[in-house]
C-alpha cells in the first residue's frame, strides 16, 4: 500500500520528538515556567547553574501558564513560575497553584511591600510606569499622574491600549489610591487628552512624541533605556524625549513587579527555593536588573546608570498585593469610559 | 469472509461496492478525527458553562458594541480587499497573457509566507512618522509637511489594508484553480457571442467560481478573526482581542470562553448562510478539463495588467521581505547563536511537516467517509472536523490542555497500577501536543481543499470503477488520488506554511527547552524590539518560499494556445 511509507516516516519523526521529552523530577534540576522570555533569562540561569550545579529547564509563554500548570496537576514538572507583572502573579495565586516559599533569606532580602503577605510570591525586580516627555515642548519637571487628566494636556498624550497589563496595573494603583468615582473621572480626563486612539507599544509611544504627534507618552522605564543603549535606529526617539518619574499626589511612582512563585506541586521544591534565593542575591539582582534595565528589589544593589539617570525613584508605598486586587475593577472602568475606542 | 457479510448490508446503498477492512478503518478514522476536533471545543464549552455574574451586562453595555463593529468592519473590509485583489489578479493571470506574467505567477501567492503580525510591524515601522517613508518624503518637502502625507496605519482602515495584503493569496489560489478548468464551454460561448472581457468575468466566471471564492474567503475571514498580534498592535478591537482582555484583565476565563463560543456560533452561522446560498445550484465539474485559452493583452493595457498584479505582490511580500533582509544584515548573527537558530528551525520544520502529513490523511479520511456514504451524520462529522479553524490559536490551546492532560494523567495512573515507570507528561512534554494543536487548528484546510477537489470528480467515475469491480480503495488510489493531487499539494503547502507561522498555541503547548522560529520571534517582539528577531522571521519566510513557489508552479497548467 502506498500509504505505508509516509506513515512509517511519521512514526520515526514522532519517535525522535518523543525521545526529547525531558525527565520529570530529577535531582540537580529545576523547572521554570516563565512569562519572561527565555532568551532574556537564559544568561542568568546559566550563571545559576555554574554556581550551584543545578540545571534549569525552561518554557516561556505570553499567557496561559497558570492554566497549564493547573491542568497538569500532580504531574506538572513546574517548580517555579516567573512573571513580569502583578496581574499574572495574582491570577496564579487565585488559581491555587502556589505554595509558601518559607525562606528566611527571601523575607530578609525583599521589603514587605514587594512580597506576598502569605509568602506565595516575591518580587525580583521592578519597573516604573513613567512619562516620556518631549525635550523640546515640555518644560515642566514634576508631573503627577493625577495631572494627566488636566485639560492643559489636551491632544498631547499618547499611550498604548488601556487594557494592556502595564496600563491595567497603573490604573489599578490609581483606583487603590482614589476610589472608583475619582478614577473614572480621571480616566475620562486622560482619554480626552489623548492625541490618538490607544495603539502600538511603549516604543511607538516614544516615537510619536519624537514625531511631535504628542508631548507626553506613557511608557515603562526599561523601554527608554533599551532604545537609548541597544538600538541605533530607535535612539533618536529616546533622545527626543526625557524620562519624567511621575508620582501620585502626595505619594510615589507606580512600580510593577517581575516576580516569582513557588508551585504547589513542585517536584524539586528545594531547588526551586534555592533558585528564588539565588535570584535575590547580590550578584543575580545586579545581573537581572542590568540585563533588563530594571530596578532591583533588594536594597543596596547598584542601579544601572541609564535608569539611575532618570532621577531618584521614589516607589509608591501601596503594597503591590493591594494594587493587584483592583485589576478587575480597573479593566471594567477602561471599558466603561471607552478608553480604547 | 467479513467483507462478504458487510457487502450484503451495503446493498441498500445505491452506489455500494465491496466493503473492505480499509474502508471501515477510513470511517473509523473520520469519526475519531471529528472527536479529536470536538474535544477542545467541548472543553471550551464546558469552561463557558460556568456562570459569570455581572460580566455580560458590562460586556453588552461597554465592550461588545465596539467589538462587534470593529470585527465586522474588519472582516468586511478584508474580505472585499482580498476578493478584489485575489479574484481580480487570478482572472488576469489565468485568462490573459501580458508582460511579466510568467514571473507574476510565482510572485502572487508569496505573501502567504508573511505572518500578519510581521506585516503589521513592518508597515508601521516604515510608514509612521520618522520612518523610511517619512525620510524619503522629507527630501522633497519640510519634515512637518511630509508627516501630513503619511497614512494612519494604526487604525481600522490600516488594519484592513495590511491584513488584506498578506491574506489575499487564499482567494487568489482557490480562484485560480477554479478559473483554470471550469465551465470553459460557457466561457467560450460568451466569447463567441461577443461578450466583453469584463462582462464575461462579471457574469460568467465570477458566478461559476463562487464555491472556490467562498472557500478562499472563508480562510481569509477565519485568519482575520483569529489574528491577535496585528489587530492589537494596530488598535482594532476584534473578538479575539476581547477574548484575551476578558481572560487576562477582566480575570474571567469562563467569560472569555463564552465570548469564544459566541464567536464560534457567528462563524457557524456564516458557514450555514453561505451553504444555503449555494443550495440547489450546481457548479461546473471537471468533465471538460481543457486548458483555458489565454487572451493576449498588448501595449499599455498589458503593462497596466502587469502593474495591477505586481502591486499587491510587492506590498504584501517584497516590502516585508526586503525589510527583514535589511534588518537581518544589519544585525548579523549578533544576538543569535547559530546552533540555537538551527535547532529552532528544525523544531519548526519537523512539527510543521508531521502536522501537515497527519492533517492531510485525516482530512482525506473525513471527506472520503462522506463521499462513500453521503448522509447527515457524515456531513456533520465533516463540519465538526473543520471547527478548529474557527477558534483563535490560544483558545484552542487552552481547550486542548484538559483533554491532552487527561491522557497524560491516565497514562501515569496506568503506569502506577501496572508498576511501570511513570512516563511523565507524555503528550505535552514531547511536542505531540503542539502537533495535535496544529492538526486540529488547520484540518479545515485539507478538508476544504479535498472536498472541493472531489466535488469536481463526477460520481460517474466512481460508478464506472465500481462496475469494473474495483474496490473503493483501488478507486481511491487509481482514480481519485491522481485527480486530487493539485488539491492535496495545495492543502499541504498551506497547512505547512500556516504551521510555521502559528504562534499562540505553540507558545503555550511546547515542551520545556524547545523554541521554534515563531516563538523565537516572539521573544524579541515581546521586548518591543521585533527587528532583533528579523533573522528568525526571515527563516520562516525562507522555509515557506519553496513550498509556495511549488504551489504556484503546480497551479499553472502548461501553456495553452495563446
Amino acid at each position: 500500500m502506498s500509504n505505508h511509507h509516509p506513515a512509517r516516516a511519521a512514526l520515526m519523526f514522532c519517535a525522535i520528538l518523543f525521545s526529547a521529552a525531558p525527565a520529570l523530577a530529577q535531582s540537580g534540576e529545576v523547572n521554570v515556567y516563565s512569562y519572561r522570555e527565555s532568551k532574556l533569562v537564559q544568561p542568568l540561569f546559566d550563571a545559576f547553574t555554574k554556581d550551584t550545579g543545578i540545571k534549569v529547564n525552561i518554557v516561556s509563554a505570553s499567557s496561559g501558564l497558570e492554566q497549564r500548570i493547573k491542568t497538569e496537576g500532580a504531574s506538572s514538572p513546574a517548580d517555579v513560575l516567573l512573571t513580569v507583572d502583578i496581574g499574572r502573579i495574582d491570577e496564579a495565586v487565585a488559581a491555587g497553584i502556589s505554595q509558601p516559599i518559607k525562606s528566611e533569606a527571601v523575607t530578609k532580602a525583599v521589603p514587605a511591600q514587594y512580597r506576598d503577605p502569605n509568602d506565595n510570591w516575591t518580587g525580583i525586580s521592578m519597573r516604573a510606569r513613567v512619562i516620556y516627555a518631549s525635550k523640546e515642548r515640555v518644560k515642566q519637571d514634576a508631573i503627577t499622574y493625577e495631572e494627566l487628566a488636566d485639560p492643559k494636556w489636551k491632544g498631547k498624550i499618547c499611550i498604548r491600549s488601556g487594557q494592556h497589563i502595564y496600563n491595567n496595573a497603573l490604573f489599578a494603583a490609581y483606583l487603590a489610591h482614589h476610589g472608583e468615582a475619582k478614577t473614572e473621572e480621571w480616566l475620562r480626563g486622560v482619554k480626552a487628552n489623548l492625541a490618538q486612539k490607544p495603539s502600538g507599544g511603549d516604543r511607538e509611544t516614544a516615537r510619536d512624541v519624537a514625531a511631535a504627534k504628542c508631548d507626553l507618552g506613557i511608557g515603562n522605564t526599561y523601554y527608554w533605556a533599551l532604545m537609548m543603549n541597544k538600538d541605533a535606529d530607535k535612539k533618536p526617539w529616546a533622545e527626543a524625549t526625557r524620562v519624567v518619574l511621575p508620582t501620585f499626589a502626595g505619594g510615589g511612582t507606580h512600580v510593577n513587579l517581575s516576580g516569582v512563585l513557588l508551585i504547589k506541586t513542585a517536584p524539586n521544591r528545594a531547588n526551586g527555593v534555592k533558585l528564588i534565593e539565588w535570584l535575590l542575591g547580590d550578584t543575580a539582582q545586579q545581573l537581572y536588573a542590568d540585563a533588563n534595565y530594571e530596578y532591583p528589589v533588594r536594597a543596596g544593589v547598584a542601579i544601572n546608570p541609564t535608569i539611575a539617570g532618570y532621577g531618584t525613584l521614589n516607589p509608591d508605598k501601596l503594597p503591590i498585593a493591594d494594587i493587584a486586587k483592583q485589576r478587575k475593577a480597573a479593566a471594567a472602568l477602561v471599558d466603561k469610559v471607552g478608553f480604547d475606542n | 469472509m467479513r467483507d462478504r457479510l458487510n457487502s450484503g448490508s451495503n446493498n441498500r446503498d445505491a452506489s455500494a461496492v465491496r466493503t473492505s477492512g480499509g474502508e471501515t478503518a477510513v470511517r473509523a478514522i473520520a469519526t475519531l478525527t471529528a472527536a479529536l476536533v470536538a474535544l477542545p471545543v467541548i472543553s471550551i464549552v464546558v469552561l463557558a458553562a460556568q456562570p459569570v455574574p455581572d460580566l455580560w451586562p458590562h460586556l453588552i453595555s461597554y465592550v461588545l458594541p465596539g467589538t462587534l463593529f470593529d470585527t465586522l468592519a474588519l472582516l468586511a473590509g478584508v474580505a472585499a480587499l482580498t476578493l478584489a485583489i485575489g479574484a481580480g489578479t487570478a482572472w488576469l493571470v489565468t485568462a490573459h497573457d501580458f508582460p511579466g506574467r510568467g514571473l507574476l505567477i510565482w510572485l502572487m501567492p508569496m505573501p502567504l509566507a508573511i505572518p500578519t503580525y510581521i506585516a503589521a510591524y513592518v508597515y508601521v515601522d516604515l510608514f509612521e512618522p520618522l520612518g523610511l517613508a517619512h525620510k524619503m518624503l522629507g527630501a522633497l518637502m519640510p519634515m512637518q509637511q511630509a508627516a501630513q502625507w503619511l497614512p494612519q496605519l494604526r487604525s481600522l482602515p490600516g488594519a484592513i489594508f495590511i491584513i488584506g495584503l498578506v491574506l489575499y493569496p487564499y482567494v487568489y489560489l482557490s480562484a485560480r484553480a477554479m478559473f483554470q478548468t471550469q465551465g470553459l464551454d460557457a466561457l467560450e460561448a460568451a466569447r463567441v457571442l461577443g461578450a466583453r472581457p469584463w462582462a464575461i468575468a462579471w457574469r460568467v466566471t465570477l458566478p461559476m467560481a463562487r464555491p472556490a471564492l467562498a472557500v478562499g474567503l472563508a480562510l481569509v475571514s477565519l485568519e482575520t478573526l483569529n489574528d491577535i498580534g496585528a489587530s492589537e498592535y494596530l488598535g482594532v478591537r476584534t473578538f479575539t482581542v476581547s477574548i484575551f482582555n476578558t481572560w487576562l484583565n477582566r480575570s474571567s476565563l469562563p467569560g472569555a470562553a463564552q465570548i469564544a463560543v459566541l464567536a464560534l456560533i457567528l462563524v457557524a452561522l456564516l458557514v450555514v448562510l453561505e451553504r444555503q446560498g449555494r443550495h440547489h445550484r450546481t457548479y461546473a465539474g471537471a468533465e471538460n478539463p481543457r486548458t483555458i485559452r489565454r487572451r493576449r493583452i498588448d501595449g499599455a493595457k498589458g503593462w497596466l495588467a502587469t502593474v495591477v498584479c505586481l502591486l499587491p505582490a510587492v506590498l504584501g511580500f517584497a516590502v516585508p521581505l526586503l525589510f527583514l533582509i535589511r534588518e537581518s544584515l544589519r544585525r548579523g548573527l549578533a544576538d543569535h547563536s547559530r546552533a540555537a537558530l538551527i535547532a529552532d528551525t528544525l523544531h519548526s520544520l519537523s512539527y510543521a511537516a508531521i502536522a501537515t502529513l497527519i492533517a492531510l490523511l485525516l482530512g482525506l479520511a473525513v471527506v472520503l467517509a462522506s463521499r462513500w456514504r453521503p448522509g447527515r451524520l457524515r456531513t456533520a462529522l465533516g463540519t465538526i472536523a473543520r471547527a478548529g479553524y474557527a477558534l483563535p490559536g490560544l483558545v484552542l490551546a487552552l481547550g486542548l490542555l484538559a483533554p491532552l492532560l487527561a491522557v497524560d494523567n491516565a497514562a501515569n495512573a496506568l503506569a502506577r497500577v501496572t508498576g511501570l515507570a511513570a512516563p511523565g507528561l507524555l503528550l505535552i512534554g514531547s511536542g505531540a501536543a503542539v502537533v495535535i494543536a496544529y492538526v486540529v487548528r488547520f484540518l479545515a484546510v485539507p478538508a476544504g481543499f479535498i472536498e472541493a477537489g472531489f466535488a469536481r470528480i463526477p460520481r460517474d467515475y466512481d460508478d464506472s470503477a465500481a462496475i469494473s469491480g474495483a474496490s473503493r480503495l483501488t478507486t481511491l488510489r487509481k482514480v481519485h488520488l491522481p485527480l486530487l493531487t493539485p488539491a492535496l499539494i495545495g492543502a499541504a503547502i498551506i497547512v505547512f506554511v500556516d504551521c510555521l507561522k502559528e504562534l499562540p498555541a505553540t507558545l503555550l503547548l511546547r515542551p520545556m527547552n524547545v523554541e521554534t522560529l515563531a516563538t523565537s520571534i516572539y521573544q524579541y517582539a515581546s521586548r518591543g524590539s521585533f527587528e532583533d528577531g528579523a533573522l528568525a522571521a526571515l527563516l520562516i519566510v525562507a522555509a515557506s518560499i519553496g513550498p509556495v513557489a511549488w504551489l504556484a508552479r503546480f497551479s499553472d497548467v502548461p501553456d495553452g494556445p495563446a
